[in-house]
C-alpha cells in the first residue's frame, strides 16, 4: 500500500511540560471490604465477611482481595488469572453491580462505605465468588460459535472488505466473562434462556460475510428461550467490561429473525 | 481416585495446547486438561500481531523472516527450527483466517500487515510490514478462534484440573555406539480436580505439554497470575532438562508500576520513546531502527535512561511512551485496547499525554528441550517417545536469547499443530505404557504435607520476597554479585518453605493449596534461572551481564541444559548438573548485532 510511507517523523527532542513530572507520589487510604461467603464444607448458609484495609491509588478490588487472602483469610476464594479485564475470569457483583474486580479501581468506588462483594446472579455458587460457569458456557455451545463457510476455501484467505470486517467488530470483543448473562433479570428467573453472552456470540458469526450458517443460528435464537425473553433492560450493556453495545446487538439478530423472515 | 485413559493428553489450553487439540482431537481419543477454562489462557492478553511473511502490502519473504529470528535471538536460535517456523508461518495464518479469525483487512480485501520490533526487509534494510493482526487484540481473537474450532470438533475439555506430576517409566536401553542409558517413557500425568479436590490419573500414550511460561517469579510482570512455571518445573522434576533458563524477556513497554503489557504495535503504528528531556533516545542506541529495535535493546535502553538520571516521574523511575503525533482516530483503529488500559489503570490520556512505561517481565525463551517435531529429549539428542512440548513452555529453540515480537503467536501455532500432529500419530501406533505401582504417591504425599503443616510462613509473603529479589537482581541488568544475591534469597526461601501454612483445609475449590503448590514450582524455576544465569558469563540477547558486556561466541554459543540430579552441583548449588548443547546452524554465520 502506497500510503504505508507517507508519515511524518515525530521530532527528536519535545518539550514535555509536566508531563516529564508525572503525578505526585501515590496516596493511601483505609477501605472496607464486605464480601459475601459461601462454603458447604464449613456452614450451610451464606455469610458475610468484613476487612478493613490500607489501599492505594493504583490498586483495583482484585488488589483487595489478594490482600485478604495472602495476608489475612487464605480461604477467601475468587478466580482470577490475567488482572488487567483480558481473561474474564473475576466478574463478580461489586456494589451491586457486575463487574471484573480487576478492572474496578477503589478510588473510583465511594470508600466511605464498604464495599459489598458478591458472586454473579443466576448461575450455582460453588464457593465464596466462584460460580459453576458450565450452564453459561452450554447455552454459548449451542449456538454454534463457529465459522461455518462451505464453500472450497481459497489457497490464500478468504477476501473480506474492511466494511464487511468493521460490521460484526463490535461483538469479537467478548471474553465470556459472563457478566453480562449475569446481570440479566431474565436470566435470573429464568435459566434456560440463552442469555446476553451467547446472542452476542451469535452475533459475531451471523453478521461475518464470510459465516454460511447465519440462519441456522437465527432459527436456534428464535426459539422461545431465544432472543424474544430478552425485555431491552440494557444491564447487560451497563455490565460488559469490554464495552460492547450487548443490547444493540441483540436487537440487531431481533431485526435479522423478522427480516430474514424465518 | 479415578483413572482415565486418553491416546493424547494435553496439558494446557492456551494457543498451543488447543492448536495441538483441533489436530489430535481428529485423530486420536485425546483429553485436554487446563487448570483455568481454555479461554482465560494468557495467549488472549497478547496484542499486536503474528508474522508471516505473506507480502499482502511489501515485498517479504519467508528467508526474511528467517534471518530476523536469528539476529533477533542474538544467533542462539536453532536455525532448522527458525525456518521451519517462518516458512509454515504463512500457512499458520492462512488455516486461522479459515478457521474464522477476524484479522484487520487491506482495501482489497486481504490479511492487513503492520511493523513490528526486529522484522526487516532484506537483511535489516528497513523495517517491513509483516504482523498480521486485529487490532490489538490479536491474541484474543486466536485464542477464541482456537476455542471456536475445539468446539466445533468437540475436544474434551478437563476444566480446572491441575497436572502436578508427570509419570515415566525408565528401561535400560544401549547407545549405536554401545554406551548403556536408561531411557524414558511417557506413561499418564497424575491430576488435581479444582471442584473436588480429588486426584484424577490420567494414563496417555502421548502426552503434550502446552502450558505457558513462569513470569510469576518477578514482581512486575505482564504475565497472569496463573503463569507460574507448572509444566516446565514438573519436567525438570521427572528427569527432563531445562534448556536455556537464564533468558528472559522484559518488554520494554509495561505500564510503570503495573507492567500491564502495552503493545511494541504502539511503536509499531508510529509510537516512540522519549526521556525526562524530551528526547527520542532509541536514536542513539539503534540510529537504523530505533524505537523498533529488538525487545531486549529497548528495554535495556530504556532502564540505561532511567538509571543515568533521565527517567521521568517523582521517582524518575519510567520512560514515556509518545503517541500524542498520531491521530486519534488511528489509535482509536489500531490500538483501542492498550490505550483503554492506560486510561483506566493510570488514567492518562493517550491523544493528549506520553504514558509512563517501563520493562516488564514477559516471555521466557527457554523451557523444555524440544526438536523440530515438538518431541521432548531426555539430553541432547534422545527423544522421549510419546512426550511433546509447544509454545512458551518448549525451547525449541526458535527464539534464542531473545523472542521477536509476535514470534510467540506463531510459535505456538506452528509447533503447537505439529505437536497435536506428531502426538496423535505416535498414538496411534504404540500401546499404552503400563503405569508404574500408585503413580499418584508423590503428589497425595506433596498435597498432605502442605494441608498439615503448621509453620509460621504464609505463602504471599514468601512469593512476594521471591519476586521482589528477582525484579531487584535479575532484571535487564544482571552480575556476578546480584545473581548470587538472587541465588542466596532463594535458598533462603526455599528453606522457608518447609515451614508454610495453608489456612484453607478445605476439598472444594481449595485456591489457597494450590498457590502453595504453585510457589514450589516458582522457587524451583528461580533457582534453575538463576544458577544458569550465573554460569553464563557473557552478554546476549536477553541476558545482559554487566562484568561479562560482550557476547562470546567462542565459549558460550551453546545452549544451557540444566539437569535436577541430587549427586550433581553448579556454581555451588547442590542437586542441579549443567551441560551445555550445540546451536543447529544452517545458512547464517554470526554477526555483530546491530540496528
Amino acid at each position: 500500500m502506497s500510503t504505508a510511507t507517507v508519515e511524518n517523523e515525530p521530532a527528536s527532542t519535545v518539550d514535555l511540560g509536566e508531563s516529564g513530572d508525572g503525578a505526585g507520589a501515590i496516596e493511601s487510604f483505609e477501605v472496607t471490604l464486605k464480601v459475601r461467603r459461601y462454603d458447604p464444607e464449613r456452614a450451610e448458609d451464606a455469610w458475610w465477611d468484613e476487612w478493613t484495609l490500607t489501599m492505594y491509588g493504583t490498586d483495583r478490588v482484585l488488589d483487595a482481595l489478594h490482600k485478604v487472602k495472602w495476608e489475612i483469610d487464605g480461604s477467601l476464594t475468587f478466580r482470577r488469572s490475567c488482572a488487567h479485564g483480558i481473561c474474564g475470569s473475576d466478574a463478580m457483583r461489586i456494589n451491586g453491580r457486575n463487574r471484573l474486580a480487576c478492572k474496578t479501581l477503589l478510588k473510583d468506588l465511594d470508600t466511605s462505605k464498604p464495599i459489598t462483594v458478591e458472586a454473579i446472579k443466576g448461575l450455582p455458587i460453588e464457593k465464596d465468588l466462584i460460580v459453576d460457569m458450565e450452564p453459561f458456557f452450554q447455552s454459548y455451545r449451542e449456538i454454534m460459535p463457529f465459522l461455518i463457510n462451505n464453500s472450497p476455501a481459497p489457497t490464500a484467505e478468504r477476501l473480506q472488505s474492511p466494511e464487511d470486517r468493521e460490521r460484526f467488530d463490535d461483538t469479537t470483543k467478548c471474553i465470556l466473562c459472563a457478566a453480562c448473562t449475569s446481570s440479566c433479570p431474565v436470566f435470573w428467573t429464568d435459566g434456560q434462556y440463552f442469555g446476553p453472552a451467547a446472542i452476542v456470540n451469535a452475533h459475531r458469526f451471523i453478521f461475518d460475510s464470510r459465516d454460511d450458517a447465519g440462519d441456522m443460528r437465527l432459527e436456534v435464537l428464535n426459539d422461545k428461550e431465544g432472543v424474544w425473553r430478552c425485555r431491552t433492560t440494557f444491564n447487560c450493556t451497563d455490565a460488559c467490561p469490554r464495552g460492547i453495545e450487548v443490547t444493540k446487538a441483540i436487537q440487531e439478530v431481533k431485526t435479522a429473525i423478522i427480516t430474514r423472515s424465518l | 481416585m479415578q483413572v482415565h485413559k486418553y491416546d493424547v493428553v494435553i496439558v494446557g489450553a492456551g494457543g498451543a495446547g488447543m492448536r495441538a487439540a483441533i489436530e489430535s482431537g481428529q485423530r486420536a481419543r485425546t483429553a485436554v486438561l487446563t487448570k483455568l477454562y481454555p479461554t482465560r489462557s494468557h495467549t488472549g492478553a497478547a496484542q499486536g500481531g503474528m508474522c508471516a511473511a505473506l507480502a499482502n502490502v511489501e515485498e517479504d519473504n519467508w528467508e526474511w523472516h528467517t534471518f530476523d529470528t536469528v539476529k533477533g535471538g542474538d544467533y542462539l536460535v536453532d536455525q532448522d527450527a527458525a525456518e521451519v517456523m517462518a516458512k509454515e508461518a504463512i500457512d499458520a495464518v492462512l488455516d486461522l483466517e479459515k478457521m474464522g479469525l477476524p484479522f484487520n483487512r487491506t482495501p482489497e480485501g486481504k490479511i492487513d500487515q503492520r511493523r513490528f520490533g526486529g522484522h526487516t526487509r532484506d537483511h535489516g534494510k528497513a523495517a517491513v510490514r509483516r504482523a498480521c493482526y486485529a487490532a490489538d487484540r490479536t491474541g484474543h481473537m486466536i485464542l477464541q478462534t482456537l476455542y471456536q474450532n475445539c468446539v466445533k470438533h468437540n475436544v474434551e475439555f478437563f476444566n480446572e484440573y491441575y497436572v502436578l506430576d508427570l509419570i515415566t517409566v525408565e528401561e535400560d536401553a544401549t547407545k549405536e555406539d554401545g554406551t548403556p542409558y536408561k531411557q524414558k517413557r511417557v506413561a499418564g500425568v497424575v491430576s488435581y480436580d479444582l471442584a473436588s479436590g480429588e486426584i484424577h490419573i490420567f494414563q496417555a500414550k502421548s502426552v503434550v505439554f502446552a502450558s505457558g511460561g513462569l513470569g510469576k517469579i518477578f514482581k512486575t510482570t505482564s504475565n497472569a497470575h496463573t503463569l507460574t512455571g507448572d509444566g516446565m518445573a514438573i519436567a525438570y522434576r521427572a528427569g527432563i532438562p531445562l534448556e536455556d533458563m537464564e533468558f528472559v524477556q522484559f518488554h520494554p513497554t509495561g505500564l510503570a508500576g503495573l507492567g500491564i503489557l502495552l503493545s511494541e504495535a504502539a511503536r509499531g503504528e508510529g509510537g516512540i520513546l522519549r526521556n525526562s528531556e524530551g528526547e527520542r533516545f532509541m536514536e542513539r542506541y539503534a540510529p537504523t531502527i530505533k524505537d523498533l529495535a529488538p525487545r531486549d535493546i529497548v528495554a535495556r535502553s530504556m532502564a540505561n535512561e532511567v538509571r543515568e538520571g533521565r527517567g521521568c516521574g517523582p521517582n524518575k523511575d519510567y520512560v514515556l511512551l509518545d503517541l500524542t503525533h498520531l491521530e486519534p482516530e488511528h489509535i482509536d483503529a489500531k490500538l483501542p485496547d492498550i490505550t483503554e488500559f492506560a486510561r483506566t489503570y493510570l488514567g492518562v490520556e493517550p491523544y493528549t499525554e506520553p504514558v509512563p512505561v517501563f520493562p516488564t517481565c514477559h516471555y521466557a525463551m527457554g523451557g523444555i528441550p524440544t526438536n523440530i517435531k515438538a518431541e521432548v529429549l531426555q539430553d541432547n539428542e534422545t527423544v522421549v517417545p510419546g512426550l511433546y512440548a509447544a509454545g512458551e513452555v518448549a525451547c525449541v529453540s526458535v527464539h534464542g536469547s531473545n523472542r521477536l515480537g509476535t514470534n510467540s503467536l506463531l510459535d505456538i501455532n506452528v509447533f503447537g499443530k505439529r505437536a497435536g500432529i506428531y502426538a496423535a500419530e505416535y498414538a496411534q501406533g504404540a500401546e499404552f505404557v503400563e503405569l508404574p505401582e500408585a503413580p499418584e504417591t508423590f503428589v497425595v504425599d506433596q498435597l498432605q504435607m502442605l494441608r498439615d503443616a503448621t509453620g509460621s510462613e504464609r505463602v504471599g509473603a514468601i512469593r512476594a520476597e521471591l519476586q521482589e529479589t528477582m525484579d531487584a537482581n535479575m532484571q535487564v541488568f544482571r552480575s556476578e554479585e546480584t545473581i548470587k544475591e538472587a541465588l542466596a534469597k532463594i535458598g533462603e526461601l526455599k528453606e522457608r518453605y518447609t515451614q508454610i501454612t495453608v489456612q484453607d483445609k478445605g476439598r472444594r475449590f481449595n485456591l489457597d493449596l494450590l498457590e502453595a503448590v504453585e510457589l514450589g514450582f516458582l522457587l524451583d524455576m528461580a533457582e534453575v534461572m538463576t544458577v544458569s544465569a550465573l554460569h553464563r558469563q557473557e552478554s546476549r540477547g536477553g541476558h545482559y551481564r554487566e562484568d561479562f558486556p560482550d557476547r562470546d561466541d567462542e565459549n558460550f554459543m551453546l545452549h544451557s541444559m540444566l539437569y535436577k540430579d541430587p549427586e550433581a552441583e553448579t556454581e555451588g548449588i547442590q542437586g542441579i548438573r549443567f551441560d551445555t548443547k550445540p546451536v543447529v546452524f544452517t545458512r547464517y554465520e554470526p554477526m555483530e548485532r546491530k540496528y
